[in-house]
């Protein structure tokens, strides 16, 4: 299983990442690398949807509160997108969420948007590779732990979260 | 939408081997013991090959025998064989959507092949996500809809032809759309094809003229296609066409017009090696058989005088009154024969293509071999008309080159070989020699036509040559490369060079392209669905690809694939009714306020407010893409199949947090 540590040392530590592609691109993509044989960390954990302006931010502020260290979404790049305009909603609705993970005290470094086609493997590959060593520099967020040692219940807010360093 | 009544559901679990792909990397067994523990799976199976018959009925049996109710399969990618295995659950009796698949060989035995360890740790969460999906995921009703019973088929080339006449010949109305005033493409430029050295035109002419005699085929020529929306089985296609200012009924191709025309245009056709007047036909063998007018030369149409042609035209065809005008047309399937264009030979600057005039393309030449060209066939050198005593042909401009196109162009060794053999054979006295990397003779009856060229005398140099240099008293070139298989460096004076220019995609067809979101490959061409099994499928059902729009490749090969490309829109057309997309978005009244932010959201204007103030969604316009349930901030909104509860369950069961 993953380690879960919370040495200082991150060296032992693997990253969870939780990624939401879509089927057109980003998808199609990470088959493309796969049919190419690029090897990438086995750190991803993949969520299929048709395009990635079905990612709700709830989904991804879920994934933090699961347990994720690292969330990416990817989509088709901006003008390509297979719905006409549903990248553009992911990147204006992302950046609002960028500023909403900061205030809330995680690093907005653990979401990554990226735009991703289907001839694109080896940016995929790299792209992982990327998130997987950025990741291992901030360390686990390991914000389960962190909301259980603040046991409130259901009044738990993020404020009450002991902040990541920023 | 039905709703299943809440009860345990039973899961059954099919990890798939599939040979050594998967089974070489994650430990198979020790997942299935895994997934065996996991909640609501009622049976989990290890497959050698899922997708075979063997594993497909015995799915089959699974769902009769201990009554399941979802199925989840963990082998290939869901973009290869999903559908094959929501039909078994389809004729199991099961609504396919309460299928889910796991993708553990693209995106993870195939990419983590050096860490079976932690492949198969990544391989149980896969799994135990979508089991958590899985029991949420709910039936969906199909949605059909009638075909239209047409096909557009995009490029009047070799290709293009084919496609048409096949489907003509089926009895399919076929709409045939060419950019150019006749159809027949680059083919109809070549003097000769390999490996059989028939003359191109002779072989591609009758196919012309019976484009032109069936009666199923709709042909449009000096046409664009400037929009397309709609989806498999229903596409609305607008055609632009251009003005031809000659009236195609009317005009008999006498010719009178040309000989009176005052203004001479360099020959597009001949590669610009001649010149043409500004009432022209592009060949004798045109298609239509009609004379048109170039706007852009045209003494008259640019400045208001001349109208020679008029005077001379005693059948009234020439007409300067017409405009272009837009075409709308309805198709249930398209086929892309969009071909290629020649990679621009000027970019490689060291080999001084437009600057020195003895250095042509393969296609000039092709042009200058013609018996139809700018020199009627005699083998001349372009700066002097003198007869060339030596020939160098050099490979790979363009293609296969880290500055260039890293792809190979497929075509051009034997189109070099062609060449040479055809100089030999009008003058066995000129030397010819051929700078190549490798030479690629893979095909029927290639690597013979190969060792022929060679028995001729040709004299193969393995090496490029780094630039060419132009004597300028002589015009001729010299060139310094390696001879690697001599191992010495070859230093040579040749009278005329050939460049072997490659492939690349057509800039036409970029329209086509984004309207359609067509996925386009690493080198620019349009990307085929599967590399393998799915070579002639895009990744938009109804569209099919022919010829050069996918990739370079010889005529024998396109012609193959054209004929497939009509075999598959057929198949669509001859269908009474097609799914159309089924995960769409509905909404939920109660929660419903009405806001029409999701209005706003659709790109396909699906969503309108009712009457009672309520979001109402047509499921025929919407696509499916799950914005407006993003967007809608009560939650009223929901994509099937996609629903925020199966996605959630996915997130948490895939972090490890028990999901029950």
């Amino acid at each position: 299983m993953l380690v879960m540590s919370k040495s200082k040392n991150n060296a032992f530590y693997e990253p969870r990442i939780v990624g939401f592609l879509c089927n057109w691109c980003s998808y199609a993509g990470a088959d493309f690398a796969g049919t190419s044989r690029i090897q990438y960390p086995t750190n991803l954990r993949v969520i299929r949807v048709m395009c990635s302006s079905r990612v709700n931010p709830l989904f991804v502020l879920k994934a933090f509160q699961e347990g994720a260290d690292g969330v990416l979404i990817a989509g088709c790049h901006p003008h390509d997108c297979h719905y006409i305009e549903g990248n553009y909603y992911t990147r204006r609705r992302f950046i609002l969420l960028r500023g909403l993970l900061e205030y809330v005290g995680i690093n907005p470094k653990r979401l990554r948007i990226e735009w991703v086609s289907a001839s694109e493997g080896d940016r995929f590959a790299r792209i992982i590779d990327e998130m997987v060593n950025d990741l291992k520099e901030l360390g686990p967020l390991e914000l389960r732990n962190r909301l259980n040692e603040n046991q409130t219940s259901h009044n738990v807010t993020y404020k009450h979260v002991k902040q990541e360093r920023i | 939408m039905g709703i299943i009544k809440r009860r345990y559901p039973r899961i059954g679990v099919y990890v798939c081997h599939c040979g050594q792909n998967i089974g070489g990397v994650i430990n198979i067994s020790e997942v299935r013991k895994y997934v065996e523990s996991l909640p609501n799976v009622v049976v989990a199976r290890e497959k050698k090959y899922t997708c075979s018959d063997i594993g497909q009925s015995s799915i089959a049996r699974d769902i009769k025998d201990y009554k399941l109710d979802r199925v989840v399969v963990a082998s290939c990618s869901p973009r290869l064989h999903e559908v094959a295995f929501r039909e078994v659950l389809d004729s199991s009796g099961l609504n396919p959507y309460l299928f889910e698949m796991v993708n553990i060989r693209e995106q993870c035995s195939w990419v983590h092949y050096n860490d079976p360890e932690k492949a198969t740790e990544k391989a149980k969460d896969l799994i135990r996500a979508a089991v958590a999906r899985s029991s949420l995921l709910e039936p969906i009703e199909k949605l059909k809809k009638e075909v239209t019973k047409t096909v557009m088929v995009i490029g009047g080339g070799i290709a293009g032809i084919t496609s048409a006449l096949y489907l003509s010949r089926i009895g399919i109305k076929t709409y045939l759309i060419e950019k150019e005033y006749s159809i027949g493409g680059h083919m109809a430029q070549l003097d000769k094809t390999f490996p059989t050295l028939d003359c191109s035109l002779c072989t591609l002419s009758p196919r012309m003229v019976d484009v032109k005699k069936e009666p199923n085929i709709e042909l449009f020529t000096n046409s664009e296609v400037i929009d397309i929306e709609g989806y498999v089985g229903n596409f609305r296609v607008k055609i632009k066409r251009n003005p031809r200012y000659v009236d195609e009924d009317r005009c008999i191709a006498c010719g009178e017009c040309a000989k009176v025309c005052p203004v001479n245009v360099p020959d597009e056709f001949n590669q610009n090696m001649s010149y043409r007047k500004a009432i022209h036909i592009p060949f004798a063998q045109a298609i239509p058989n009609t004379y048109y007018i170039d706007g852009e030369h045209c003494l008259y149409l640019t400045k208001g005088a001349c109208q020679m042609c008029i005077k001379k035209c005693d059948n009234n065809a020439i007409n300067f009154e017409q405009k272009s005008k837009i075409d709308e047309i309805d198709v249930g399937a398209i086929i892309i024969a969009t071909g290629f264009q020649l990679y621009d030979a000027k970019n490689k600057i060291e080999y001084g293509y437009g600057k020195y005039k003895n250095v042509i393309t393969n296609l000039d030449f092709e042009r200058i071999l013609s018996a139809d060209g700018p020199t009627k066939g005699k083998l001349i050198r372009p700066s002097d008309n003198k007869k060339p005593e030596s020939v160098a042909f050099i490979q790979c401009v363009g293609s296969r080159d880290e500055s260039a196109n890293k792809y190979c162009s497929v075509y051009c060794c034997m189109t070099s070989l062609k060449h040479a053999l055809l100089i030999k054979e009008k003058s066995p006295e000129t030397k010819v020699y051929i700078y190549y990397i490798d030479i690629r003779a893979c095909g029927k009856d290639f690597e013979e036509f190969y060792r022929r060229v060679r028995q001729n005398g040709v004299r193969f140099i393995k090496g490029l040559p780094p630039r060419i240099d132009e004597d300028p008293n002589t015009n001729d070139l010299l060139l310094i490369s390696e001879d690697i298989d001599m191992g010495r460096v070859f230093k040579n004076r040749v009278d005329m060079i050939v460049l072997a220019t490659g492939m690349v995609p057509s800039p036409h067809v970029d329209t086509i392209m984004k309207k359609l979101h067509l996925a386009q490959s690493r080198d620019g061409f349009i990307m085929e669905a599967h590399p393998k099994l799915r070579p002639i499928d895009t990744n938009i059902a109804g569209v099919f690809l022919a010829g050069c729009a996918q990739f370079p490749k010889s005529i024998p090969e396109v012609v193959a694939q054209a004929g497939n490309a009509a075999i598959a829109s057929a198949d669509i057309i001859f269908r009474d009714e097609i799914p159309v997309e089924e995960t769409t978005a509905f909404v939920d009244i109660e929660r419903c306020t009405g806001c029409s932010i999701c209005v706003n959201v659709c790109p396909y204007d699906a969503i309108k407010i009712t009457d009672e103030g309520f979001a109402e969604i047509n499921e025929i316009l919407c696509k499916g893409c799950g914005s407006c349930s993003v967007a809608c901030p009560s939650s009223a909104i929901q994509q099937m199949h996609f629903l925020d509860s199966q996605i959630k369950a996915q997130v948490e069961a895939l972090l490890g947090v028990s999901y029950v």
